[in-house]
Formats: structure tokens, sequence, C-alpha cells
């Protein structure tokens, strides 16, 4: 296998377009940069996380198209022409995304690494508007692994959120 | 990872011309297995063709009445529509009880059916794997092997299939739709899947150069009476044990046919139709359902760490089971087993 | 007196908080710097032998890949074992990365491929061959039970079992209640989220500034010194932010060396971030096997206490820690026998993960008490009330403070203990059978000589320092906290900086000390500050503090009142402008009390109680309720405390139910190393968990009255949750994890 490998040309970067925290970005890829990487190496948005690198933990949880995915297990040439939001892109202007507040206020966090998955995770569970109870909350946010053990704390936001949303459509 | 080339095919017939040119290619859409394979170098393609913006992607209604999900559909799609919610619930439910949100975001219905087994061994170019390197061995089979077969094994390989939507598909009896060099072909589940026997490297019989293209659910009345029992080392976000996925038509208390699928026992979804016609016709009782399990897991054999996965078996069956003709499906997200 | 800036045992979010949840945090792999190379590691694939060749050259062939290390290329290093030895080191002679051809254990650093990309560098990686001579090796700690001995050289700050007392056996022979039972914990390894990482930059005086993820960057600082003959000033390490580590970072793991040494010979910026699979090549929590005998009296009264302890090391260190001498710390007893021993097993030694010998060494021993309480029908607590250990038997002292009564008294009332029946498989719940059972906790309340520097400047800001770490712990807020009330100053208005080697000298971060020791040492400086500024506060031309003592006066809102007369106050700024300074600046050291630690045993306490759910036909567990209350001296945060017990809780959740680094014998390797088979609790997991902080007086230790909260969560927690297990399904399971295998079989 590896006698063909280096002999063969290596095929060139591609260039792509994403929307990345709503700024649009061409950008030159070469086929086998992960997104996750792409993100944090090639672009410093270095709030994305990489924990497993191989999507069993969901530290590098983002956006793309208003759809959670692990960063970490998507090549960046087949996101061409995506909308990608990562925890830097939640926060408007100085203002916390109600989100990132909450778990502030419930310190749904400690040494803060599974943070930015967790809070995407959070905010596209929301969205989603599958979780209605507690029990739909812990079983919709099991993707997202908190070693420190921050879960109840974690739940909590998410239903002050989910629960001041509902308030707000009533 | 090895680099690879990278080509975005834009219609069935380029992909699979493509591939059939080419031994070293791979299909990838949503790359959940794929990539996590290339990253730990077990898997090594020279070339990946991105199927991704193939128009594989809807969820349509056969002549038959029945259900034409695309290849492409992701995992989280199909799970969560309203058609397959309620005419194939079994189907959603075991979709559900897999993996995680982000990942079932992702995954779709053709790359699900072709993960790869979960083996500690395969998993680590460190160690032999008649799977990963033929003929280098199988050291699961004295080593640890809690996540490993009892069903079906050879002397090559105690491998098991990862996938939970498969299991469900299984019980259903769908079709798996394909696109080849030589023309398309639709393949029965049960055939979908291989067992290792002395090839443990092949996991299916899907020819080089075909491309899943859709699986079809035919008409069925398995909505009410049906369960997907998964059993694992945590409440979620992990591989099974063992699950079981039962679909019933119950005829008063009599049961007028039954399926039952088991996963994470077997290198393919495992059904046994002799099993199940033990149900046909009878009334659905307690000692027929431990009838149906001492005959599906009769030639059952078990190794040092997953012997108990036998018992487990026999008592997931016979819950899921009662569960199934009680119409009390297992619910993915209130983890008290009903 | 309501004191203005009073942050001292009051809830307050993260000050850290804001950095975290927007993703600007920091951490070792995320610090950037120009022309940075990527360093992959390649592990090895066999547990004992030699390296009979390892060939670079196809790695090296590919475009922008700079260097491939091995042993044979390898950069002259210290050459003397002892140099690589840190801080926490157990003896021994330290593992020392790509010295030789000699493989000592299963996914040992080979080489290390440096490349001008991440992602060229893991495909260069992957084309590097190595071929191996195999020697045989030994995993297996029962094959090694027998070869078990005491280790000869004591392990620094680790207490080795005490002398037995009175005749253990021959009241155990004679005792009318007997409990004997083996015991065991799976191997665990720490899987912080945040995989080891080192960023090193490379300046442009060759001095290194590197961004390690460690639990003491002084630590990590002298170690590179030490091994690359470099002195402190040209290393310089800075680590804001950890990704979690429970241990894992308390010795500098072989990225940091790797990292350095390509750094070095490249002359440019170098980082190295192991991946998931390579957090299972180093340090884990040792496989234990403990035999534990009681024997008792009907009124469940103990006469006798044997505890032994065989646990793994490696073949290169005696790695050691406190398994066996909780039991008597706990409960009175005259005849008691502890041993601890060692085996060796061809991996990497040990490292201590959260409650390093306790959080095995108290689920055992609670284990074995539950089932005393069965054999004797005297319920659990009243059982443990029964052999209350007043005084610290083994050392003869007295507890600085010890709320343990109160911990069982509060949290059996908060968890409804008294409505238990205690037959087993008498609760019942639709299909589920329903558990309540209890544990004890118990940590060791440890202060470590630590420097801090604290600096006031005009403007009314400021600054504590000092090196010690943030692993998640809320280390940052509470010196904040401690410094802004020291100080009579709004928390808005103090900065504080750790994670920095150059930063006033302090221990690694681990053992819960750090809040006793940094904060006893911040509050110091802060003292010192305080009295300076009183003094050029007296000097002003009228003062209203003329006459006043410092004790007349109050420090808040940035002003210096009388006491007696509020309104007689003189600002900060007033005072220092008086006194002709711009800024006011202290160091000061805080060490623990010689005589206190003569006198005084101090200790923090806990009482859990868990309910567990079990569907008995599938082995299914549910843990859904935990109450732990505990007592820990003076609680600075209750709001960051809490989640420390909480994450104490989850830990010992895993540990009860799903944790276990499954070894292969026949090759020597760790097989699950990755987070899908390795099992850590998930959401879904945890249900409803219950802090109570007990009020507990405690004016010995340190003036803060502080015992440290990070390990006492996890201790005890999975024996409540077997004793529970046992209590709903009459099934006892004495090895841990109780995983659905161990419940059907």
């Amino acid at each position: 296998m590896s006698a063909s490998q280096s002999s063969a040309p290596l095929p060139e970067a591609m260039s792509v377009t994403l929307t990345i925290n709503g700024e649009t970005r061409q950008l030159d890829v070469l086929p086998w940069t992960v997104l996750l990487d792409l993100l944090r190496d090639h672009l410093g948005l270095t709030g994305t996380k990489k924990g497993c690198d191989h999507g069993q933990c969901g530290a590098c949880t983002v956006i793309v198209d208003g759809r959670r995915i692990n960063s970490c297990m998507a090549f960046a040439v087949m996101k061409d022409g995506a909308r990608i939001t990562t925890i830097e892109g939640l926060a408007q202007g100085g203002d916390l995304h109600p989100l990132q507040q909450a778990f502030i206020d419930h310190d749904a966090f400690q040494c803060g690494y599974c943070t930015p998955g967790q809070i995407c995770s959070g905010v596209a569970l929301i969205e989603e508007g599958r979780a209605r109870t507690r029990d739909e909350i812990r079983e919709l946010m099991s993707g997202n692994i908190c070693r420190c053990g921050a879960y109840t704390n974690i739940v909590d936001a998410i239903e002050q959120v989910i629960g001041a949303d509902g308030e707000a459509g009533r | 990872m090895n680099r690879f080339s990278y080509l975005r095919a834009s219609s069935v017939d380029e992909a699979v011309r493509e591939a059939a040119a080419d031994p070293t290619v791979r299909f990838i859409a949503g790359g959940t297995n794929l990539i996590d394979l290339m990253k730990y170098n077990v898997e090594r393609p020279e070339r990946l063709i991105d199927i991704t913006r193939l128009p594989l992607d809807r969820i349509a209604e056969t002549d038959g009445g029945g259900l034409r999900i695309g290849a492409l559909v992701t995992n989280d799609a199909a799970a969560y529509d309203p058609r397959i919610k309620d005419r194939y619930p079994l189907l959603s439910s075991a979709i559900l009880a897999g993996a995680s949100p982000q990942l079932r975001n992702a995954a779709t219905t053709g790359g699900n059916l072709l993960q790869r087994t979960r083996c500690y061994y395969f998993y680590d170019p460190g160690t032999p794997c008649n799977k990963r390197e033929p003929g280098t061995g199988c050291p699961a089979i004295t080593g640890r092997n809690r996540i490993h077969a009892i069903l079906g094994t050879s002397e090559h390989c105690i491998a098991t299939h990862p996938s939970d939507m498969a299991v469900a598909l299984a019980a259903l009896e769908a079709m798996v739709h394909v696109a080849g060099p030589d023309g398309e072909r639709a393949i029965p589940i049960s055939d979908f899947h291989r067992l290792p026997g002395d090839r443990p490297e092949i996991d299916t019989n899907l020819r080089h150069g075909e491309i899943i293209t859709a699986v079809e659910l035919p008409p069925a009345d398995f909505s009410r009476h049906y369960t997907y029992l998964k059993l694992r080392d945590r409440l979620s976000y992990a591989f099974a044990l063992v699950s079981v996925a039962v679909a019933l038509r119950m005829e008063g208390d009599a049961v007028a046919e039954a399926r039952l699928a088991l996963g994470g026992v077997a290198h393919k979804p495992w059904r046994d139709p002799e099993a199940e016609a033990l149900l046909h016709g009878r009334p659905a009782t307690r000692d027929r359902f431990i009838a149906v399990a001492d005959h599906i897991l009769k030639d059952a054999k078990g190794h040092e760490d997953n012997a108990f996965k036998i018992d487990l078996a026999r008592r997931a069956i016979v819950r899921a089971l009662s569960q199934a003709a009680a119409g009390t499906p297992q619910s993915q997200t209130d983890k008290r087993i009903k | 007196m309501q004191q203005a800036n009073a942050y001292i045992g009051t809830p307050q979010n993260r000050v850290d908080g804001r950095a975290k949840v927007t993703g600007e945090a920091k951490y070792a792999a995320e610090f950037d710097a120009p022309d940075l190379a990527y360093g992959i590691v390649v592990s090895g694939a066999i547990a004992k032998g030699r390296i009979a060749s390892i060939d670079p050259s196809e790695a090296l062939a590919v475009p922008g890949v700079l260097q491939v290390f091995t042993h044979e290329n390898r950069p002259r290093t210290a050459w003397f074992d002892h140099k690589f030895r840190d801080e926490t080191a157990p003896p021994g002679s330290p593992f020392r990365p790509l010295y030789d051809d000699k493989v000592i254990y299963s996914g040992q650093p080979v080489a290390l491929v440096v490349a001008e990309s991440f992602e060229l560098a893991a495909h260069a990686a992957s084309l590097v061959r190595v071929a191996y001579e195999t020697d045989a090796h030994m995993t297996d700690l029962d094959l090694r039970r027998s070869e078990a001995y005491v280790p000869p050289k004591k392990r620094s700050g680790v207490k080795a079992p005490p002398s037995p007392r009175g005749d253990a056996e021959g009241a155990f022979a004679q005792a009318p209640v007997k409990v004997h039972g083996e015991y065991r914990v799976a191997i665990e390894h720490h899987n912080p989220m945040e995989p080891h990482a080192s960023t090193v930059v490379y300046g442009e005086d060759g001095s290194l500034t590197i961004h390690d993820k460690t639990q003491g960057a002084q630590n990590s600082q002298s170690y590179v010194s030490s091994v690359f003959g470099l002195s402190s000033g040209q290393v310089h390490v800075v680590s804001p932010f950890i990704g979690g580590a429970f241990g894992s970072g308390l010795r500098p793991q072989y990225q940091l060396f790797l990292a350095v040494m390509a750094a070095l010979e490249l002359k440019r910026s170098v980082r190295v971030v192991l991946t998931r699979d390579q957090m299972f090549t180093f340090g884990y929590r040792p496989l234990t096997i403990q035999t534990i005998s009681l024997g008792a009296n009907p009124d469940g009264t103990l006469v006798s206490i044997m505890h032994d302890a065989i646990q793994t090391t490696s073949p290169f260190e005696d790695y050691q820690e406190v398994v066996v001498n909780w039991a008597n710390l706990l409960y009175h007893c005259d005849n008691v026998k502890l041993t601890y021993k060692l085996a060796q097993v061809d991996t990497y030694t040990p490292i201590d993960m959260r409650a390093p010998g306790a959080a095995i060494g108290v689920a055992a021993i609670e284990t074995a008490m539950d089932e005393l309480a069965y054999a004797t029908g005297v319920d659990p607590i009243e059982l443990r009330l029964r052999n209350y250990a007043e005084v610290d038997e083994a050392d003869k002292k007295t507890f600085t403070s010890k709320e343990l009564r109160a911990c069982y008294q509060v949290g059996a009332e908060r968890f409804g203990w008294a409505k238990r029946n205690p037959e087993p498989r008498s609760m019942r719940e639709g299909r589920e059978l329903v558990g309540w059972g209890m544990a004890t906790g118990v940590w060791e309340a440890i202060m470590q000589k630590t420097a801090a520097r604290a600096v006031l400047t005009r403007d009314g800001k400021l600054e504590v320092a000092t090196a010690t770490t943030d692993i998640g712990t809320g280390t940052y807020t509470i010196l904040t906290q401690i410094a802004a009330e020291t100080l009579g100053l709004p928390m808005a208005a103090v900065t504080a900086r750790i994670g920095d080697s150059s930063l006033p000298k302090s221990p690694v971060q681990g053992g819960s000390w750090t809040a006793a020791s940094s904060g006893s040492a911040v509050q110091k400086a802060c003292q010192s500050v305080r009295e300076q500024l009183f003094k050029h506060a007296r000097q002003m031309d009228d003062s209203p503090l003329a006459n006043a003592s410092i004790e007349q006066v109050m420090f808040a809102d940035g002003r210096i009142r009388l006491m007696s007369d509020p309104g007689a106050s003189v600002t900060f700024a007033q005072a220092m402008q008086a006194g002709g300074v711009d800024r006011i600046e202290a160091e000061e050291k805080a060490s623990p009390g010689m005589l206190t630690n003569m006198r005084y045993s101090g200790y923090s306490h806990s009482a859990i109680f868990a309910e567990v759910r079990v569907d008995e036909e599938l082995g299914i567990i549910r843990v859904t309720r935990i109450v732990n209350a505990v007592a820990a001296g003076t609680i600075l945060n209750p709001k960051t405390a809490r989640s420390q017990i909480i994450g104490g809780v989850v830990f010992g959740i895993g540990m009860a139910l799903e944790e276990e680094s499954m070894l292969d014998h026949d090759l020597g390797r760790f097989m699950n190393h990755n987070l899908a088979e390795y099992h850590v609790p998930v959401n879904a997991d945890i249900h409803h968990i219950e802090v109570i902080f007990v009020s507990e007086h405690e004016e010995k230790l340190n003036p803060l009255g502080i015992k440290g909260v990070g390990e006492i969560g996890v201790v005890g927690t999975a024996a409540a949750i077997g004793n529970a297990i046992f209590h709903a399904t009459g099934k006892r399971v004495r090895e841990y994890p109780i995983t659905i295998d161990k419940l059907l079989g």
C-alpha cells in the first residue's frame, strides 16, 4: 500500500466556501483536512475542542446547517457551502447566548474543556425542540461527555433556557 | 491517516463508474465510521468518492405501500420522519437507541449498514486481527471478548456487527437496493451481511463498485406490537451487549406473525425463523417466549468475558417479546425497562 | 458586623466562566507560535522486549516531514535517571522516553514524527516501520501475587500502614461475628477530556515558553530544566487552563519530554498532543486485591480489623498510595493489622487518580462494613456510630475537627433513611427492585508550603499570584474571593494569576490541598498589603485613623473605616497617595503548622446515601438518587464546592458501575483504549445528586479552616452504590465495577 501511496501524485488543495459564524470564507483545503483541525489549527478557532478525535466524546460539537455534528468526523472539503456555527459565534456582540449565561449561573462546567461542545449541543437541542423533560434532556445530551461530572448542572442550565423559551412563546 | 484523492460525485452512475475502475476506492457519506477507521489507519483508501451530493436523501412511498429510504437519509431524519415513526416505529426506536444526536445527524442509512465491527483488536493496528489483516490471527478468542459474538462465530473471527438500525431492518425484512457496474439489484437484508467464516475481512455481500441507493421497507403492520430493547454497559451512547428487535402481529391473545432479530451477538443481525415459527398461531405466554429464546440460543457459544451474554440474551428475548406482545415498547429516553 | 466584601463562604460564579463558555480560555494545545511544527507519537506494540529495527525512511520521504526522532537519533539528554525525577515521583527510576531500544510496556512511545502540519505528521507516523524482538511479559496481578513485597523505600507524603496493635488474628478467631472477603476495584484511567499536550514555543534566544497540560507548572519547569540541562531562566511554563487531569497531570508526561526535545533540536516551536488512545499509555489507578477480615461482637462493635492490599506497580518504580489505613481511622478497634504490598507487572507506573488509595480502600472497607451490618442485624448507620473513632488511634492524635456524626444524621434525614426496610429485596417499584445503601467517606486535609504575591495599585486593582493551577477546581475563583474579602475590594477589582512557573512557589495541584495552601498564602500576602496600606493611612495628614490599631478598622469597598465610626474613613487611593506609592506589593509564604501536625489529625468526612433501581432479570442498574453530606471545614464557595462534590460522585458512579481498563494479558496491552469502550458516565447515567455541606468549625489546620473538597466526593460513593445494590437484590458483589455480568452471575 505504501509504495503506490508515496509515488502517487499528491492531490492538490481544493477551494471550498464555508460560512463560519456568519462570515463567508473561501478556503483552500486538502482533502484529508478534518473540519475540527481546520477550525483549530488553520483558522485559530480553538474554542472547538478535540477530546477523542473519534466521535466518542462530543467535545468537538459544532452546528452545521442547523444540525449539531462531531466536527472530528467530517472532512472539510465535504462541507463546501455549509454554514457553521462554533462556540465563538454564539455570543452576539458582547452579549452571551442565554445558554452560555445559564452555564455560568448553574456552574455547568469545571475544567471547561467539554463546555463549548456541551453548549453547541445544547443550543442545537433547544432548536430541535424535542426535549421537554429532564429525561429527554439527559438522553439527548448524552453525546457530550463531561469527565468533571457537571451533568446535573448542565441539565439545570438547559432546562432553564427551555423553560424561558416556553414562557416567551406563550 | 493516509492521504487520498477526492472526487465529489454528481451522479450515481459517475460514482459507480469511478469506483469500478479503482480497487482502492471507498465511498464516503456521513463519514462517522470511515473517518474514524482512517484515523486509526485501519482503513487506508487511496481515493474517496464523496456521494453526499447524490439525490439519495428522500424518503418516498413505494407502490406496494411501503417506504423507500434513500441511502443518504441521515439516521436523525429517518428516526424522526413522521411516516417512519407512525408505520415503522421499531426502526425509529432502534435508530434512536444508537450513537448520539451528533452522530445520528451525520450518519446515513447506507453508511449505518456498512459500519464495521467495534472489536478492540480490529481497531488496534498494534495487534493481530484476521478481519483487518487476514491470516494474522484472532487474539479476541483468547483475549478480551466482552463485546464479542456468541452466535455464528468462526475460529477466525468472533466480531459483532454494531448497528442498531440494521437489527430493526432485519426484523422488518427490508430490501437493500444497490447500483453497481452490472446494474441495479436488491438484496434482502438477511443476505446483506455475512458471517465471518474463513473470510472475516468481508463484512457484506456488496460487490466492489456497488453503492447502496436505498433501503426499502415492505408494507407491514407492526406499529402496535413491537419493541427495541438494547442492553449495554451504560445507559446511553454505548454499543449493545445484546439488543432485541421484535415485531409482532397479534390476533387476539395469539401471535399471528413474529419477527425477532438480535444485535450485539453476531457478525450480522441474527434472525432465526424456526424459533419465530414457534410463536405463530400460539398464545403469547412467557413459557413460549422462553422456548423461543432457548431455540435461538441453542448453539450459542461464549468465551471467557462474554459467556454471560448467552444468559443475558435469553432474558432480553423473553422481556422484549413480553413488551411487544403487551404493546408497551421500550422507551429510549425513560431508562426504566418495561 | 456585616462586611461589604464578605465573599468567603458565599456562592459565587466562576471568575473564569466567561472565558470558558465563549471558547476564549486557551488550553495547552491551543497556543500558537510562528512556524509551529507538529509532533505525533508512534506507540509501541509489544509489552516487553527490544526494538530490533526502526525504519523512518518512508516517513522522512514525505515532503514537509522535518524529523523522525527515535532512540537511535535522539539528542543527548541527562544521563542519570534521577534527573528525570519530578516533584511527585515515587521511588525508582523514572521512564525515559526514547532512551534506548528496550521496550518495557505496551504503548511505550518509540518515535516522534515532526512535520509542518498535524495532518502530515499523522500521515508520516503511519509510515514508520518498527520490528520487535519480544521477551516474556507479565501483566496479570493474580499471577504475581506470590511475589508481592513491602516497598523498601517509602514514597514521600504517603503514610505506610501503622504497626499492628493488639492481636488482630487472635481476636478475629474468637470473634462471635466475622466478615471476611476479597475486594477489587478495576484498573481505571483518568481520561480528562483534554488529552495531554505540550506546545513549546522556541524563543529567538533559545529560551522555551511551554504550554503544558500539567497540575504543576513549576514541576514541569524543573523537570525540563533537569532533563535537558537548561537553567530555570531558560524555561517558562505557562498553563492558565487545564482541561481536567484528576491526577494524570501530577507528573510530567512523555509528550512534554518529546516536544521539548524536538524544539531544542529543530530550533523551532513544536506541539505534541497525545491521541485519546495514547491517554492509556501512561499512569493509571492500579489494580488492587484487598483482603478484609472484620471481627465483631454481636452488637456490632469491632474487635478486630485486618486489611491487606496487594497493588500493581511497574518494574521501574514503586508507586504507593494509602489503601489500608482508613478503617481504623474511621472505626475504633484495639486489634488492628494492616499490610500493603506491591507486585510488579509490565505496565507503566500507576499514578495518583482522584482520592488515590482512599477511593479503592474505602470502597472495600465500607462494603465490608455493610456486610457486618447484615451479619449483626445492626443498622448500617448505627453500626458506624457504635464504632465511631473519637481519636486517630493509629497516630494517637485528636482530630482538628470531625463532624462525621452530623454528616450521618443530616444525610440520613435528607435521604429519608428512617423509612428504609433493612431487609434485602424488600423494596420494589414496578419491575424494579429498589435499594438504599450508605457509606462513609474520608480524606486527609493536607496543606503544603506555598508562596503568593499580592499587588495593589493606586487604581484600586489588586492582583494576587501563585504558581498553582486550576484544573477545573475553581482555584481562580476562590483565590479571588479570599483576596477581595481580605482587602475589602469587590471581586471585580481582583485578578488571580496562576498556572505560571514564574509566579511564587507552589506545589503541584493535588490531594485537595490547593485551597488550603494557596488560599492561605494569598490571604497572608493580602494581609501584608493591608498592613502596609494601613500604615500609610495612619500617617496621612489629619488621618481619621491616626490613633487606631489595625484591629479597630475594617477594609471594605476600597476604604479603611473605623469600626467605631464608619463615617471616618480613608480610601486606599488616599492612603497610597499619602505614602507616596503607586503600588503596594507583598509576597508571603504559608506553611502547615508543625505543632498542629504533631498534635492533631486533620480529615474531611462524608456520609453518602445512594438509591438504586435494579432490573434484576436484565442486570440493569440505575442510580436514581445520591445524597452526600460532607464535613470539610470552611466551604469557601458553596457553588463551586458543590460542583466538586457532584463531580466526585459522578466519578464514584463510574467506579461503581462502569469504569474498567481491560488488559489482554497475552498481549500485555490495555484493549479498550478509547472513550467508546472505556465507559465513563454519560448524562443519561446521572440523576439526582444532592450535596449538603455540614457545618464544621475548623481552626487548627489553617486560619481559614479549609480542608479541601477535590477528593472527598468520590470516596465512599462506590460502596454506597454497591451496598444499595445488595439491599435491592440480596446479591453482594465485591468487585467493582458492578457490571451486568457480575449481577447476573
